[in-house]
């Protein structure tokens, strides 16, 4: 039995920089995160490049996404009249209580003793493990990643490879505290021992579970239609054998057809992992059949808004295409320093840095937007190419003009600027100061410490001007 | 050509960047030289200072806009404008556009100024179609892309490029090229941490290669990596790293003037 | 004002200086009705005898195995030396697919076949493709009264016979195929389609890729020239 570690994980986005300090110094997560590169990063150039429209499928997904978002109200109200029409029911949560209250009352009015979950960040973000165990009823999460986590007391770190910070031997850790019948002597030293036994343990849950909770990729209009994605099929196991299925999935999930859907899908493995395309491609539409022998009985939908209509209407619209496949995260150099969990929250990486702030308020997550180097590295790879710089410089905006930042940037950059606006008084104050911190590296040609610039010194030395300004020479080169 | 007479070249308005004006301005005669070469009429307007990048990225429009009028204001006369950096450049061609997005007096013209403006190596390349250089290096380099300069202007084929054309120079890439180094502006103040993690990836990177000289195009990522080697070899921390390893802008190379003491290094 | 409500009218305010909302469900339905023709990836535009072989190829790069029969009546002896190839019991939970009526299954006595859903116990679940997907090696199954979903996912090792003449180039041709034999109605569209690429797997534990976590560890193909 795993035990119930009650994983509730409070939001610490507001104390990035600390979450930072400890993820520089984690051996653990820095090897841990040296895998992504070689693993997604490899791969999806791999795939890309052996597509030869991958390019231009790119280009076709994001136009799709754009289309749909921009006729959003339309096509949500087609895919419930179709989903309503399979047999199937809709629920709308404004935020992540109604989203929580609506999914226990499904769990309830199921005389629900235990759910089977699979991987769903919609799940992530409205916390509702925490409010079905309060309530009851025990959450089992079922992709590898996610249990181990959940068996953990965690957050993901990855939107796609939740538990990519956790070394096997932690797993083995995980396993041994919390799987109390695993005889003494069994061996977990190998990952194949460890699939083995979380397979074993959740097979049991999948058969006896009341109700499965999957997330969606997308939500087809054309046929109302839900589809999630795995490699384990646990999400086909989940939605499958207990009596009702319960698909979570936010409003820009919403595609229009099952044309479109594969034009995403095209795209969306590829990004993520670098395959071709995932194991299990899963296309569900309503509850069973009346002559089915197998599938649930019941099937719902819970649309969740939860902050996205306010993305959409505060000019970050292009946030809402994501399809979460996490290249960003990979490709991200300071995620790949960092790891997912300093973010604070549900969803890390760029996209996270964008989303976040959007959704919990841009009080709780300045730094997000702020602690990247614009590389544009994300964008580059992005399957329906959201231009995420430029999204996290609109945040800045608002940073900016909310005072949120801190006060020693926001100053010395207002002196820059009074002096970059006025080129008489720059070069008159620029000449004297370089030619002081020339003298100040005498013959080392560097400085190990500057006091403005501890942050840059501290660490690294600051090579020296070489002593008069490019201005002044070209001057008394005029002459 | 535009605009100019039949028997000369192009007038080129240089725009120096800040960190080339106060940090190294050897740079800045370098790109003079290589653009003189290519028969480039320069001019080195008195009355610039910084594209307004730091402004613009903090989220200060405001002040990200009083500045970038002022370079229009300088440069717009010009056939083209060169910066001796690919994230002034794409302040200038990218994001100035954006910036003044919703004004209508300013739209023609930081178009027309984003047009004609160029980073220097892909200038070299892509405008003049430069195929004579005449420099010498004897010593094995490796090639930083800046971000900007790769990903907002698609600088890459350019430098190497020119660098094919020196001879002696013997170019091996390394694996970090594409990577940023995390100098990314006020980041690597305000993020320190983070910063100094990212250059340090970088720099071991560099340790993989023979290369006994890292070139770029962006002086800010020069003295980012140069700083942390530095830092490296007074710890006693670069044992893996050549103890010769040096770092320059590419113009220096390219216009011969690598005679000078490279970045953060001492004289002679 | 319902949470649906609210939510509709957030989204409207938020579009419609683009326009109203009936021109907005005007457009969706349009394209709905006739959608724009999608890019499909030259690559699995080829002859058909060659689009088995990237089917193969495919499917056998992400750790399937394939094999290929002439006739219905080669299915027996296949099966069973897969089955003792990797030393499975002769034994297997069946779909009850017109096409495997077809096969004489008396000519093999020693293999138990019993149809229905796949429970527990079962080790091997035989389903039928609906079909294979050139471009990526992939099986489309759907559900159906006589194809559980089940089977494809419970036990541990599942074996799929393809009818050759179900191998195609692209997702689409598979998406026109199921509107032509079952209807344009959404309401026709089986209560779940599958697309099936490979065996389960999983990167949790350190990146490393292993093989049936929790569907089916091993994946079997086999293709039947005439059925």
């Amino acid at each position: 039995m795993p035990q119930s570690v009650n994983p509730m994980v409070e939001a610490t986005s507001i104390q990035f920089k600390s979450n930072v300090k400890k993820a520089l110094v984690d051996e653990q997560l820095q090897k841990a995160l040296g895998n992504i590169k070689i693993g997604f990063v490899l791969n999806r150039k791999i795939a890309s490049e052996r597509l030869e429209e991958f390019e231009a499928l790119r280009d076709r997904a994001r136009d799709i996404k754009t289309h749909t978002i921009a006729h959003l109200d339309a096509y949500l109200e087609i895919y419930q009249q179709n989903v309503e029409a399979s047999g199937g029911h809709v629920h709308w949560a404004q935020d992540d209580t109604e989203a929580r209250e609506i999914i226990l009352s499904i769990c309830q009015s199921a005389d629900a003793k235990t759910v089977t979950k699979g991987k769903s960040m919609i799940g992530e973000e409205i916390a509702i493990n925490e409010h079905l165990e309060e309530n009851g009823v025990e959450p089992i999460e079922t992709d590898l990643g996610e249990y181990i986590i959940q068996l953990r007391g965690e957050a993901p770190s990855h939107i796609i490879a939740p538990a990519c910070h956790v070394s096997k031997d932690q797993v083995a850790d995980a396993f041994r505290e919390t799987h109390t019948d695993l005889p003494e002597g069994r061996s977990l030293e190998e990952p194949d021992e460890l699939l083995a036994e979380a397979r074993a343990m959740l097979r049991d849950k999948f058969i006896n579970a009341d109700v499965g909770i999957t997330g969606a990729n997308f939500l087809i209009a054309e046929t109302g239609t839900s589809v999630i994605v795995t490699n384990e099929g646990n999400g086909d196991l989940t939605q499958t054998l207990p009596k009702v299925h319960i698909a979570l999935a936010s409003i820009e999930k919403v595609v229009p057809t099952l044309e479109d859907t594969t034009t995403l899908l095209r795209v969306l493995a590829r990004s993520a992992t670098g395959q071709e395309m995932s194991s299990y491609t899963t296309f569900s539409t309503g509850p069973r059949r009346a002559a089915d022998l197998d599938g649930p009985a019941e099937y719902h939908v819970v649309i969740l808004d939860n902050g996205r209509t306010d993305l959409l209407a505060g000019n970050f619209s292009e946030m809402l295409r994501c399809i979460r496949c996490g290249a960003c995260l990979n490709h991200c150099p300071v995620y790949n320093s960092i790891g997912g969990h300093a973010y604070g929250w549900v969803y890390p990486g760029p996209m996270g840095a964008v989303l976040t702030p959007g959704l919990m308020g841009l009080d709780e997550a300045a730094d997000l937007p702020q602690a990247s180097t614009l590389c544009g590295k994300c964008e580059e790879v992005c399957p329906v190419r959201i231009p995420l710089p430029s999204l996290l410089r609109r945040w800045r905006d608002q940073v900016y003009a909310r005072d949120l930042g801190d006060w020693q940037t926001k100053w010395a950059l207002k002196w820059w600027a009074v002096f970059a606006k006025r080129p008489a008084l720059y070069h008159f104050f620029a000449g004297p100061k370089m030619r002081m911190l020339a003298s100040w590296a005498k013959k080392q040609g560097h400085l190990k410490s500057i006091p403005s610039l501890k942050g840059w010194t501290n660490s690294r030395n600051f090579p020296a001007p070489q002593g008069k300004t490019f201005q002044q020479m070209w001057k008394e080169q005029k002459k | 050509m535009p605009n100019s007479s039949l028997n000369s070249g192009p007038k080129v308005g240089l725009f120096v960047t800040c960190l080339v004006d106060l940090m190294r301005p050897s740079i800045g005669f370098a790109a003079i030289k290589l653009l003189e070469h290519a028969g480039c009429h320069i001019s080195v307007p008195e009355s610039q200072t910084c594209c307004g990048q730091p402004a613009y990225n903090s989220g200060d429009t405001k002040n990200a806009k009083d500045i970038a009028r002022l370079v229009v204001d300088a440069f717009e006369e010009f056939d083209y404008v060169v910066a001796p950096s690919g994230s002034c450049a794409g302040m200038i061609k990218e994001h100035y556009p954006k910036l003044f997005a919703d004004d209508l007096d300013m739209t023609p013209r930081v178009y027309n100024l984003a047009q004609k403006t160029h980073e220097l190596t892909s200038f070299l390349i892509d405008v003049m179609n430069m195929q004579d250089l005449d420099a010498k290096l004897d010593q094995k380099i490796t090639y930083h892309d800046s971000c900007a300069g790769l990903r907002e202007l698609g600088v890459k084929t350019q430098p190497r490029q020119l660098l094919a054309q020196v001879e002696g120079a013997e170019l091996e890439e390394y694996e970090g090229a594409e990577t940023c180094c995390g100098f990314g502006g006020t980041f690597c103040v305000k993020y320190s941490d983070i910063s100094d993690h990212m250059v340090q990836k970088s720099v071991e990177a560099l340790a993989d290669t023979d290369a006994e000289l890292v070139l770029g195009g962006d002086l800010g990522c020069l003295m980012n990596i140069q700083g942390k080697l530095s830092r490296l070899k007074d710890e006693g921390k670069a044992t893996n790293l050549k103890a010769t390893l040096k770092v320059r802008h590419i113009a220096e190379v390219l216009a011969g003037m690598a005679d000078n003491a490279s970045i953060g290094e001492p004289d002679g | 004002m319902s949470a649906r409500e609210s939510i509709l009218n957030k989204i409207g305010s938020a579009l419609d200086n683009a326009g109203d909302k009936t021109a907005r469900a005007a457009t969706a339905a349009a394209r709905i009705q006739t959608p724009p023709k999608n890019l499909i990836p030259a690559r699995a535009r080829v002859a058909p005898e060659d689009q088995v072989q990237m089917f193969r190829d495919w499917a056998e790069e992400v750790s399937a195995t394939t094999d290929r029969v002439e006739t219905l009546d080669d299915l027996p002896a296949a099966l069973a030396g897969y089955l003792s190839s990797q030393n499975l019991p002769s034994e297997v939970k069946s779909s009850d697919d017109p096409i495997l009526g077809h096969v004489d299954w008396a000519q093999l006595p020693t293999l138990t076949r019993k149809t229905g859903i796949a429970e527990e116990t079962d080790t091997v679940g035989l389903a039928v493709a609906f079909a294979g997907i050139a471009e990526t090696g992939t099986l489309v199954l759907h559900a159906a009264p006589e194809n559980p979903t089940t089977l494809n996912f419970l036990p541990e090792t599942h074996v799929v016979v393809l009818p050759r003449s179900r191998v195609t180039g692209d997702y689409e041709a598979t998406w026109n195929r199921l509107r032509n034999e079952l209807g344009t109605a959404p309401s026709n569209l089986p209560r779940v389609v599958n697309w099936i690429t490979g065996p389960s797997r999983t990167g949790d534990i350190e990146q490393k890729i292993q093989l049936g976590i929790h569907g089916p560890r091993r994946l079997h193909i086999i293709i039947v020239d005439e059925a």
